[in-house]
């Protein structure tokens, strides 16, 4: 991989070709190479480009340019800019989903996707590569003295019982700015009324609101948080140096998000798109029922636990929450819980 | 026999009508198969959508002067079941609308409704359902439509229609070949009938007696009465031949015996050479008149034949014995062999005859000074009485033909005949069920007939 070429722009450089927030840009291999393959990703870029850097083995001679967004400016880009990327990787599935109902992306049919099973693949047009699930991560220095909580329900009982020690120290991301969390709360609501009690909990001992997973597991880490609730477990386990925190999956049930790709209906490129999905998939789908990805939790998590496991199904029920007045609603009633103003 | 004029064929006619039949039904068979399917898919989305909608009606509520809207999870869960099909939807109050796809228009009318349009460049189900919200103010009626696609539904459809045409050739192709076998079995009796018709010999008028089908019935019933009618005619001229004949004999013998009287009182030589040959024309008609006779009397009796056991060597001797004197004016030696003494069933009178006309050939055609032998024989089933003479034989032709009525020889100039012997002999053979071959000898001059009769 040391001959690739790997240049990190800088967001300015890369602003003249959108008008969408860019957070982050990144080319591997020749920059303007003839055959070129723009993906669009919420992912940042040292979590993914592994995953780049190996397709780039099995394809020296296609560059990869990688544009990192939130859920949110991802989809302005494609439905309100019309932005030209030829593959679009998403944790926001309720997003994803309503760029493929709403006709902003192209059907692909190939060997890899056609071998997915159903809950996998929506149409030919949503293609989920991974199964990340939804962790509590917890502060082992916090919780000495304490049994690490394995449900909910005990995690609320031991912020019941330790107030003081918790006070301002639990942290979940902020659902009005943050769509996979958004994601994450809803499927959790929906799944069990537990989410609202500790949500109530939460926000009567000043929970601190983050944008993203990375920010929560880095307070975590250094100690300034002692519990982190809905963060991806994948960006938790890749990260090896983190031994001060325990990774929890809730016994009770673990929502699991599917990371997905799709073709935007005006890529520029839709057959190299088509080979860059086959990559992510063949990668992925080693085992014929469990993504593996550099992204994925082991296949040994899912193979011991498949009980609690409850996978967010793809379809057009995600819709439901993207509703403006089902939103203020739902977003009425976690500020009612969390901020308690 | 020249073949009758020909127009059109039943098998035929059978065939192009059961197809066409067939092909009508399949054809149908695959219409109402395909718009059921369509019907039911169409059904099965329309209840779904219905009840998605309706689902969503019960949460429009007023809440604090505004309209709000709680989209229930279920109902789209619910329109997820249908496949992976997209959905779009909108709520629209009358001032306008409330949540939703703007671009999504509600079908215009009352009630709940139904449309196929074309929306966002796809075929879509579309269906709108109104609601009156009580408010204080008065009613006010609120919509939602949802579009929902119909890929899968298309493709179950498709593939439905594909197993509907898939069924339908089949059954084409089943009834076709059904088709053919019934059209071969109902020409069957047709075929059985000409078969049997043609198989007969030449004198066999019997009725048709085999069963035939009912529609077949009236046909053989007129060619029973044809040929009873046919009959009927062939006999009347042979009665008309025999009364002729009969009537012609008579006043022959008067004339004979007249031109004999004469004879002895002509003494000129040349006149006497003239009444001759008068007496010798006189002969020949008065045989062929009895010949005549004797032929209408075996065609008589064959067609009513009324058979009893024969005693073949006894009638063979009998036979013998009565045409001896005739043989002997000519210095012929009959000699009779019996080398068995088979029976067979049939009519004593026709037999004997078919003996004495074979009998008196033979005599006819030998040298004076001798002899004709008669054997009787029993060979496989069937017993054969050969009459072998050393006469002039069949003429170098050989003896096809001669079997004919009024056929004779062309080597028998100066011979009184009247060429009806050997087809009384075979037609009595024919009529028994046996048959008469005629040859000449092997070594030396003379000719070999023999008269072929079942054993009884």
């Amino acid at each position: 991989m040391r001959h690739l070429v790997l240049s990190v722009c800088l967001m300015l450089l890369a602003a003249p070709l959108a008008a969408f927030d860019i957070e982050d840009h990144a080319v591997f291999g020749p920059e303007n190479a003839s055959r070129q393959v723009r993906v669009l990703s919420v992912a940042d870029v040292d979590v993914f480009s592994p995953v780049i850097e190996s397709f780039r083995a099995a394809h020296p001679d296609i560059t990869v340019d990688y544009t990192v967004a939130a859920s949110t400016a991802i989809m302005t880009a494609i439905s309100g800019e019309q932005a030209p990327f030829d593959v679009v990787i998403s944790s926001a599935m309720d997003l994803q989903t309503k760029l493929a109902n709403d006709g902003f992306t192209q059907s692909f049919r190939s060997t890899a996707t056609l071998s997915l099973p159903d809950w996998a693949r929506w149409r030919d047009d949503l293609f989920a590569f991974t199964q990340e699930p939804a962790a509590i991560v917890l502060s082992r220095a916090a919780f000495a003295g304490h049994p690490l909580p394995e449900t909910r329900q005990a995690l609320i009982t031991v912020l019941r019982q330790n107030p003081d020690l918790f006070r301002d120290r639990v942290g979940t991301y902020d659902l009005r700015s943050s769509g996979l969390g958004y994601l994450f709360a809803t499927q959790d609501a929906r799944t069990s009324e537990v989410y609202w009690r500790l949500t109530e909990v939460m926000g009567a001992l000043g929970t601190r609101l983050y944008c993203c997973s990375s920010d929560m597991i880095d307070d975590v880490a250094s100690g300034e948080l002692a519990i982190a609730y809905n963060v991806l477990a994948s960006y938790a386990l890749s990260r090896a140096d983190l031994t001060k925190v325990a990774i929890v999956l809730p016994e009770d049930f673990s929502t699991v998000m599917l990371r997905t790709a799709l073709i935007p209906r005006n890529a520029p490129a839709p057959v190299l798109a088509g080979r860059f999905i086959d990559f992510l998939l063949t990668s992925s789908w080693t085992d014929a029922d469990v993504p593996q990805s550099p992204l994925s939790v082991s296949s040994a998590v899912f193979l011991t636990n498949r009980d609690r496991f409850r996978r967010i199904r793809l379809g057009p029920e995600l819709l439901v929450y993207l509703d403006g007045y089902k939103r203020d609603r739902f977003l009425e009633a976690w500020k009612d819980a969390v901020l308690q103003e | 026999m020249s073949a009758a004029p020909v127009q059109g064929s039943i098998r035929r006619r059978l065939l192009v009508q059961l197809l066409g039949g067939a092909m009508l039904l399949a054809v149908a068979l695959f219409i109402i198969v395909q718009s059921l399917a369509r019907q039911l898919a169409q059904d099965s989305q329309d209840n779904i959508l219905t009840a998605a909608a309706s689902a969503m009606l019960d949460t429009v509520a007023m809440q604090d002067g505004a309209l709000q809207v709680d989209l229930p999870y279920a109902a789209f869960s619910m329109l997820s079941s249908l496949g992976n099909e997209r959905v779009f939807y909108a709520v629209h109050a009358p001032s306008g609308l409330v949540t939703g796809y703007q671009d999504l228009v509600p079908i215009a009318g009352t009630g709940t409704r139904f449309d196929t349009r074309a929306f966002r460049g796809e075929d879509m189900r579309l269906i709108t359902a109104t609601r009156m919200l009580a408010l204080e103010q008065g009613p006010l009626p609120v919509t939602v439509t949802l579009a929902q696609t119909r890929d899968g539904l298309s493709r179950t459809v498709d593939q439905i229609v594909a197993m509907a045409a898939a069924l339908g050739t089949g059954f084409f192709l089943s009834v076709a070949v059904l088709a053919g076998l019934a059209a071969r079995t109902s020409i069957g009796p047709i075929l059985r009938l000409t078969e049997s018709v043609e198989r007969r010999g030449p004198q066999d008028l019997r009725p048709v007696t085999a069963p035939v089908p009912a529609e077949m019935a009236p046909l053989v019933g007129a060619l029973n009465t044809f040929m009873d009618r046919l009959k009927i005619s062939l006999q009347r001229s042979e009665e008309f031949i025999a009364d002729a004949a009969h009537r012609v004999r008579t006043p022959l013998a008067t004339v004979r015996t007249q031109a004999e009287i004469t004879l002895r009182r002509v003494e000129k030589e040349e006149n006497r050479a003239s009444v001759r040959e008068m007496i010798r024309a006189i002969d020949e008609s008065s045989r062929a008149a009895g010949q005549l006779l004797d032929h209408a009397m075996v065609t008589f009796r064959t067609d009513h034949l009324e058979p009893e056991t024969i005693d073949l060597g006894a009638l063979c001797e009998d036979t013998v014995e009565r045409l001896r004197p005739m043989a002997d004016l000519r210095d012929i030696d009959l000699r009779v062999t019996l080398c068995a003494r088979p029976t067979t069933s049939g009519d004593r009178i026709l037999v004997q005859s078919a003996l004495r006309n074979v009998l008196d050939n033979a005599i006819k055609y030998s040298q004076p000074e001798s002899e004709v032998d008669v054997t009787l024989r029993a060979r496989s089933g069937m017993a054969a009485l050969e009459v072998r003479d050393r006469g002039i034989g069949f003429p170098a032709g050989g003896p096809e033909g001669l079997t004919g009525r009024f056929v004779r020889g062309a080597n028998v100039e100066g011979v009184v005949g009247s060429g009806l012997g050997l087809t009384i002999a075979e037609e009595v053979a024919r009529a028994h069920g046996g048959h008469l071959s005629a040859q000449n000898n092997e070594e030396g001059p003379g000719a070999c007939v023999t008269l072929c009769f079942p054993s009884a």
